[in-house]
């Protein structure tokens, strides 16, 4: 009994350890909110109050918090593969974009139902890919590093959309938007009255895939090694090109799928406007979602939830007269939170709390 | 003849943010540390910048731009030095961080999306015979100079480069390497602060949360392309604002102007081209991005 209580115990201690760090990340983040708003002039208590009831005080609010996790799911899977993987991908604002403009292709083709999904789906995945390859050469041919070149991907691909958008996608009738994805390629409705679509099963059922592909196959396999030890990975015969190639094209598909997901999943407009309003800066809050998310699949759901919960109750916080880019500051500070490894031990220092040594050595 | 010189004066004015910003992260990235959150902390102090020369003039603004930058470069330093975190992701923090910051401020004060500054906080230009220049075109021109000088004439500049490439040596010649770091790094960061305060208050005459525009990054690029070396920072920068300007200058060319979008893309695209032409010859500092731990 004792034998197996110390064997289970570091591994408990591993799975608790990461929990706890994202909590406190999360309550340093929601602090120094806190304090910007009380900088201001503002109650932080009502404004976080109105927050989480407006994220998660009833169904309503649950639906709109898992609507806006649809998206960051499949951000926060390219960054977190491309981590696992031993890289920064930041690229994923950039692929978002392309998703969506391959998506909204598919309003000029007449499907069946289903099929018209499918085909939407396949696009924006195939764009994101393709236009994530760019850095993946460059960094295997030229050893040019990805947070340069997704950096500059990323606003070339902007820029490129805006183009899109006003000049060959856009609506006949309505020169602010491009055309609107048909009904028969639209996703639908699970709750009345909220934004809530099946494509959360998209999101979730990707999600599960990545895990499956990383954590269950030897492909999955020689990814994770060469992002733990190139050096060991090579060493094991490991093809550190492909598995840089397959990081980021597996991270491309799932930026252009949050793309799609976007276009084919919003009510009511169901397309993209002038200025990207839809898709901007979901690449870069995929980031913060997947470090809290411990760059986990699995991990990633649960933090998608919570980021989710601030932009839905961001909307409620504004009845309060705080706008809602305060849900982005508090995601950098979570960020920067996350950035130190030793987070749990700077707050024993301050004695907040304490966990108890394992055992050395074990059974 | 007179539109060449108007485009010659307005690349030597977008050379300035990323001139500035690269020559201060050549200082850090010597000391080993790599910031990626310049884009951040140019965007910040665009803002608080100009808040600051709206009330209190220009060289206000500016000196605040420093303070602020400073700030955030040691806050910077302090999770990449002493708390052994992750470089990327705590640039990638600031980054975020600012463009919310930014946004939150802009609607706080009731002008959602776009702030200007009062001509009052405008910094006087320096009338030239081609034209006026503001005061900082001649600090970037001067600066990358003198960057060079103290990283290769100096016992200090030396001290940097030991502690990039080679910490472990450092620390027993008697050097604190995370103090170093953080010196290098707030510095640079300080730099990447007056830039983006000259940024609002003496070039582009408004604040938006979009105002930096990639400059932060573009200056990485820049870094990349000199090879830490200060006098390429300055030819690298001109470059960059040359292709920058040349973007702006065409597309308010008749005619061009639904093309405008592509000529936007020229200065990261040229950037890539750059990157992509160089990376093979430069050689960066052993230590660079991973945080010193003592045996």
């Amino acid at each position: 009994m004792k034998a197996a209580l110390q064997r289970l115990l570091p591994r408990a201690r591993s799975l608790v350890r990461p929990i706890v760090e994202s909590l406190l990340a999360g309550l340093v983040g929601l602090g120094v909110g806190a304090l910007i708003m009380w900088i201001w002039g503002h109650s932080p208590l009502r404004a976080y109050q109105a927050l989480f009831v407006g994220a998660f005080g009833d169904a309503y609010g649950w639906a709109e918090s898992l609507a806006y996790a649809v998206p960051l799911i499949l951000t926060a899977l390219t960054f977190a593969i491309s981590v696992r993987a031993g890289m920064f991908n930041i690229g994923a604002e950039g692929q978002v974009y392309v998703g969506a403009m391959a998506a909204i292709t598919i309003a000029y083709l007449k499907m069946t139902t289903g099929w018209h999904h499918l085909t939407g789906l396949v696009f924006a995945a195939l764009a994101g890919a393709v236009w994530s390859l760019g850095p993946a050469l460059l960094k295997i041919t030229r050893g040019v590093h990805e947070v340069i070149s997704t950096i500059m991907f990323n606003w070339i691909s902007r820029w490129m959309c805006f183009y899109l958008i006003a000049n060959v996608l856009v609506d006949p009738r309505r020169a602010e938007k491009t055309v609107s994805i048909p009904r028969t390629a639209r996703f639908p409705i699970l709750i009345p009255g909220t934004d809530l679509t099946a494509s959360i099963y998209v999101a979730v059922g990707f999600a599960l895939l990545i895990y499956f592909l990383l954590w269950h196959t030897v492909t999955g396999y020689e990814v994770r090694a060469a992002g733990l030890s190139p050096t060991a990975a090579r060493y094991g015969g490991i093809s550190a090109k492909r598995t840089l190639a397959l990081s980021f094209v597996l991270g491309g598909m799932a930026a252009g799928l949050a793309g799609a997901v976007i276009v084919m999943g919003v009510p009511p407009t169901y397309a993209e406007v002038t200025g990207l309003g839809y898709t901007m800066g979901k690449g870069f809050d995929g980031m913060a979602v997947a470090m809290v998310g411990r760059v986990h699949p699995l991990g990633i759901l649960f933090s998608a939830i919570f980021f989710g919960g601030l932009s839905a109750g961001g909307r409620a916080m504004q009845g309060v007269g705080v706008p809602l880019e305060m849900v982005r500051i508090v995601s950098g500070v979570i960020i920067l939170a996350m950035a130190v490894p030793e987070l749990v031990r700077v707050f024993r220092l301050f004695r907040v709390f304490r966990l108890r040594r394992a055992p050395v050595g074990g059974a | 003849m007179g539109n060449y010189v108007l485009l010659l004066l307005s690349a030597l004015h977008a050379m300035v943010p990323i001139t500035l910003t690269a020559v201060g992260e050549v200082i850090g990235e010597t000391a080993g540390l790599f910031n990626i959150g310049l884009e951040g902390i140019l965007l910040i102090n665009a803002f608080v910048g100009t808040l600051v020369a709206n009330v209190w003039g220009p060289w206000w603004g500016l000196a605040a731009g420093l303070a602020v930058g400073a700030v955030i470069g040691v806050v910077f330093a302090l999770i990449s030095t002493y708390g052994k975190g992750n470089q990327m992701i705590a640039g990638i923090g600031i980054n975020l961080f600012a463009l919310g910051f930014v946004a939150f401020g802009l609607i706080m004060l009731g002008a959602p999306g776009f702030r200007p500054v009062v001509p009052e906080g405008r910094l006087p230009l320096i009338r030239t015979a081609a034209g006026g220049l503001s005061p900082l075109v001649f600090l970037a021109l001067v600066l990358p100079c003198l960057a060079f000088l103290f990283l290769h004439r100096t016992k200090a500049g030396l001290i940097l480069k030991a502690v990039g490439e080679n910490p472990e040596a450092a620390d027993v010649a008697g050097i604190s390497v995370n103090v170093v770091r953080l010196l290098a790094t707030t510095f640079g960061a300080a730099l990447a602060g007056l830039a983006g305060a000259y940024i609002s208050i003496s070039w582009i005459g408004s604040v938006t949360k979009e105002v930096s525009a990639g400059r932060g990054f573009i200056a990485l690029a820049t870094v990349v392309f000199s090879g830490l070396n200060p006098l390429l920072v300055l030819l690298g920068g001109f470059l960059f604002g040359f292709f920058d300007s040349l973007a702006t200058w065409m597309s308010n060319l008749p005619g061009l102007v639904r093309y405008a979008y592509f000529v936007y893309m020229i200065p990261y695209g040229v950037t890539l081209f750059v990157v992509t032409g160089l990376i093979g010859r430069v050689r960066f500092p052993k230590a660079l991005g991973t945080p010193y731990t003592r045996e």
